[in-house]
């Protein structure tokens, strides 16, 4: 049994000891959170665990036990913000890539001080997206970090 | 006008940008079943015995099928119209393997854990066979992969297929005169011969499909696809099952690329949930996704030209030779669009000819990508002719604008009336933001390295001509608002937004007053489905024609409500009028639900074209290339559209960059790798190397808007052809850069450095 906050909610459940936190959080019904690889590569699965950004996929669920997880269903203000810059641009294409790009663009806000273009491509280059082509991403987030 | 050409979110922005639940794997119920299927370890093999009882005897373990359990009817999964031209050449579980990741057997059980644990148990003895790996020799192998009897839908006449040599599919046309005697009178010739690779379609959500049993025990099958309709129909054929039993419904789909116009995953729950009535759910690893669905046709394309010396391009010849891999989906057509959509670029040709070969090998099935065929196509034919230019000394953007297809020509080639083209200014104006004639093609820059441009052009077409067609539906409620029934099976691209757009347009009416249902076999009227670069321009036209239908039944129910005469009646602003009167759709709504005279208003509408307008785009690289590692980056990328009207500029713009980045994928580092036994080794994220966002730097669109007077006010594709440039343009940017011409993709920096093998 662990201890779980999700999006200031206390959940109280059993794991499996391989058991990872994707599963958990899907399980608990977190549906945005997504998987996209095995291998942590794509970032779909990202999450903010005690506000740093976390692949949810390479966690075991036993290590969380105690922390606080934000997922996007918990940030509805810089998710509405954020998301409108994307849904402007047309960056949320199949959008299967934007719960976990959202996820750690938000954490890149609150970490980094006027990023250049660079920055910002390193910081999130682990979020993968197959059909924006990034560039309307960018757009997007240039304008999230500017407001 | 007052939606289209507007800038306008997609429908459902809100929905993705807050993370809802409406993906197929979201919705699938708790209890599911877990499906996993058993791949083959060998490219090539017969099953002689396999044992599921230590399976079957694992807890939670619900059933356990293989060959011998399933129907016995052959079928194709490649989502295509019926009759499909790819062979019925698979059986949901065969006897015989024939690539690596094949399917073995099935098992569903209550946990992924269990039924990992039940894949292991089963225990299968194989007779290895030699397989076929290259496909360049594959042709009379002594390996023959398809030896049970194949049907094909097309007659050997026209396919050519001969599956007792290999071939699936082998046929060619020419235009004109005849081409050896052309060639033979050209001052200058050139023959290359190009290798495109295989390439991993790699959308982000994996294949999944969920299926359980309705209160009338029909199938329902809530699945990741492209082609609900084509699933209906072909899961009823091969599970010999009515299709009055069966509903497919397509939720939101996180991308396809083509991928998903091929049914690869949806057999398998469905088959668990009808022999156990539970319901059930696959989801695709990464690596099953790579190794178990399809990919990108690897190809060899031989391209012949003869010009003359002024520039003037007299003859093509383009012979492809196509790699399907294990089974025929797609094979017959994707091949075609490597000669269909690029030669008729070119239209000062006396002579053109086509052929193609398509060859079965033992390795993952082909089938479609983004491009279709095009892309390979397009990197064959744009490669010679700027080498044929360098050849001639003649700049490659001049060498285009002597030769293009002209507005208004019918093209030599293919045989196309082209009845909207503004590819001479996506030249011109794509030359002029690249600075082509500002600065030289090569530029040596202070630290070394070289900066360098090259450039291509494509074209692709806007549905497939006399074979899709598409309805669509507008109801007017009783609360005066509507409902657009379409199946047009957006899958990322934003075409349910744009068919909303051109509702709105068509009806004068708040977008939000719209209410799109979409892409479920029950409810939903009948599309081929989300490809050919269809969506806005055939199911566009078909919601444009069902909106003017409606339109028409309003007015007269308005002017006979009046007693007026239908000609003085006009429809604005979510209202009818006349004159000064005005009388708003709810209104009209009350009034239709009341009494004999009522009832509820229907517009349909359909679409299907004789011709295929295609869309145009001139793509210019400017790269950077490191001449101590061979790096090539492409720091800025120039691609100027002729998509026709732009519906959504914003939806297009993005539609644009994005075939843009994929097509650098493909040109430098994407590259679907087998070993000597053919084992997949790019089966993840790591091996198989897509574009990330350091990669990617510049990427500047334009529109030249042609007027298509086919399609929905004036609008054709753009879904597809902004994949094709990227490879040429690239191609050409390295050879001013280095002085070498490479034929083979991806252009690999030991390549570029040392030279191709
Ligand atoms: S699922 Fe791909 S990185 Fe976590
Ligand atoms: S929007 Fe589809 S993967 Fe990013």
């Amino acid at each position: 049994m662990i201890t779980l906050t999700v999006n200031g909610k206390v959940h109280q459940t059993e794991v499996d000891t391989n058991e990872v936190l994707i599963d958990t959080l899907r399980r608990l019904g977190y549906k945005s959170v997504k998987r996209g690889c095995e291998t942590a590569n794509c970032g779909l699965c990202t999450v903010l665990l005690d506000d740093k950004a976390i692949l949810s996929c390479s966690l075991l669920s036993l290590r969380a036990d105690g922390k606080h997880i934000l997922t996007l269903e918990g940030v509805r203000e810089e998710a509405k913000l954020l998301g409108g810059f994307l849904a402007e641009q047309g960056g949320e294409q199949c959008g299967y890539c934007t719960p976990g790009l959202m996820m750690n663009t938000i954490a890149m806000k609150r970490e980094l001080v006027d990023p250049t273009d660079e920055e910002i491509a390193h910081y999130l280059m682990g979020n993968l997206c197959r059909c924006s082509g990034y560039v309307s991403q960018l757009r997007a987030i240039r304008q999230y970090l500017e407001v | 006008m007052k939606f289209v050409g507007r800038q306008f979110k997609k429908i459902d922005s809100s929905a993705i940008t807050s993370g809802k639940p409406i993906y197929t794997d979201d919705l699938a119920a708790a209890d599911a079943l877990i499906v996993k299927v058993l791949r083959s370890p060998h490219a090539h093999a017969i099953i002689e015995e396999i044992d599921v009882s230590r399976a079957e005897a694992q807890p939670g373990v619900e059933i356990v099928l293989t060959h011998k359990d399933v129907p016995k009817t052959r079928f194709t999964l490649a989502g295509q119209s019926y009759p499909e031209p790819s062979p019925y050449d698979q059986l949901i579980l065969d006897s015989k393997v024939r690539y690596v990741g094949d399917a073995v057997a099935i098992v569903a059980a209550q946990t992924e854990t269990q039924a990992e644990n039940a894949l292991k148990r089963i225990k299968v003895t194989y007779k290895k066979l030699e397989p076929v790996l290259d496909f360049e020799t594959a042709i009379d192998h002594p390996s023959i992969i398809h030896d049970e009897e194949v049907h094909f839908n097309l007659p050997q006449h026209v396919g050519g297929q001969d599956t007792k040599r290999n071939i699936m599919a082998s046929y060619g046309f020419s235009f004109g005169e005849d081409i050896e005697t052309t060639l033979a009178d050209c001052d200058v010739t050139l023959e290359r011969a190009y290798y495109m690779q295989a390439a991993a379609q790699s959308m982000m959500e994996t294949f999944r499909s969920y299926t359980y049993l309705d209160a009338r025990d029909r199938l329902c099958v809530i699945t990741s696809t492209q082609v609900p309709f084509h699933i209906k129909r072909q899961l009823a054929r091969a599970l010999e099952m009515s299709p009055s039993k069966i509903r497919v419904i397509k939720p939101r789909i996180g991308g396809g690329f083509g991928a998903k116009q091929t049914s690869e995953s949806e057999i398998y729950p469905a088959i668990v949930t009808l022999k156990t009535g539970k319901p059930a759910k696959i989801v695709y690893t990464r690596k099953e996704t790579f190794s178990s669905s399809n990919s990108r046709h690897a190809m060899r394309i031989t391209v012949r030209i003869g010009a003359d010396r002024s520039g003037r391009i007299r003859a093509i010849d383009l012979h492809s030779l196509s790699d399907q891999g294990a089974y025929g989906h797609h094979g017959f057509t994707t091949v075609k669009l490597t000669g269909e959509k690029s030669i008729p670029l070119y239209n000062k040709l006396e002579a053109a000819k086509f052929s193609a070969d398509v060859v079965y090998t033992n390795k993952l099935k082909a089938g479609a990508f983004r491009g279709y065929g095009a892309t390979q196509g397009t990197f064959a034919l744009e490669s010679a002719i700027n080498e044929l230019a360098d050849r001639l000394e003649i700049d490659p953007v001049d060498i285009r604008q002597m030769n293009i297809v002209q507005e208004g020509e019918t093209t030599l080639a293919f045989d196309k009336l082209i009845e909207s083209s503004k590819l001479d200014r996506c030249i011109e104006t794509g030359a002029k933001m690249i600075g082509w004639h500002d600065k030289p093609r090569r530029r040596v820059m202070e630290d070394g390295t070289i900066r360098a441009t090259g450039m291509a052009i494509t074209m692709q077409g806007s549905g497939i001509a006399n074979i899709d067609n598409a309805t669509a539906i507008i109801k007017l409620n009783e609360t005066g608002d509507l409902s657009l029934f379409i199946s047009a099976s957006d899958n990322g691209m934003g075409t349910d937004t744009v068919l909303v757009q051109l509702a709105a347009e068509t009806l004068k009416v708040d977008p939000d007053e719209i209410t799109l249902i979409a892409a479920d076999t029950d409810l939903t009227p009948y599309d081929p489905g989300s490809y050919a670069s269809s969506g806005a321009y055939v199911t566009g036209m078909a919601v444009v024609n069902a909106c003017n239908d409606l339109k028409n039944k309003m007015t007269e129910m308005a002017a006979a409500y009046w007693n007026v005469p239908p000609a003085e009646v006009e429809q604005k602003d979510g209202a009818i009028y006349h004159k000064d009167t005005r009388l708003p759709f709810i209104d009209l709504g009350r009034i239709l639900s009341v009494g004999p005279s009522g009832g509820t208003l229907v517009g349909t509408g359909s679409f299907g074209h004789p011709a295929s307008p295609p869309p145009y785009m001139a793509g210019f690289a400017d790269i950077n290339y490191d001449p101590k590692t061979g790096l090539v980056k492409v720091v800025d990328y120039v691609g100027v559209v002729d998509c026709g009207t732009v519906i959504n500029p914003a939806l297009a713009t993005v539609q644009a960059e994005s075939g843009v980045v994929q097509g650098i994928g493909y040109a430098l580092y994407e590259d679907v790798q087998y070993g000597p036994t053919g084992q997949l080794f790019t089966n993840n994220f790591l091996q198989y190397k897509i574009p990330t966002r350091p990669d990617i730097a510049q990427v500047r669109i334009a529109f030249e808007e042609s007027y298509e007077p086919s399609g929905p006010y004036g609008a054709k594709s753009i879904g597809e052809v902004v994949i094709n440039t990227s490879a040429p343009a690239i191609q050409s940017a390295i050879h001013a850069a280095t002085g070498r011409y490479l034929y083979h993709l991806p252009m690999k920096p030991e390549a570029i450095l040392f030279g191709e093998k």
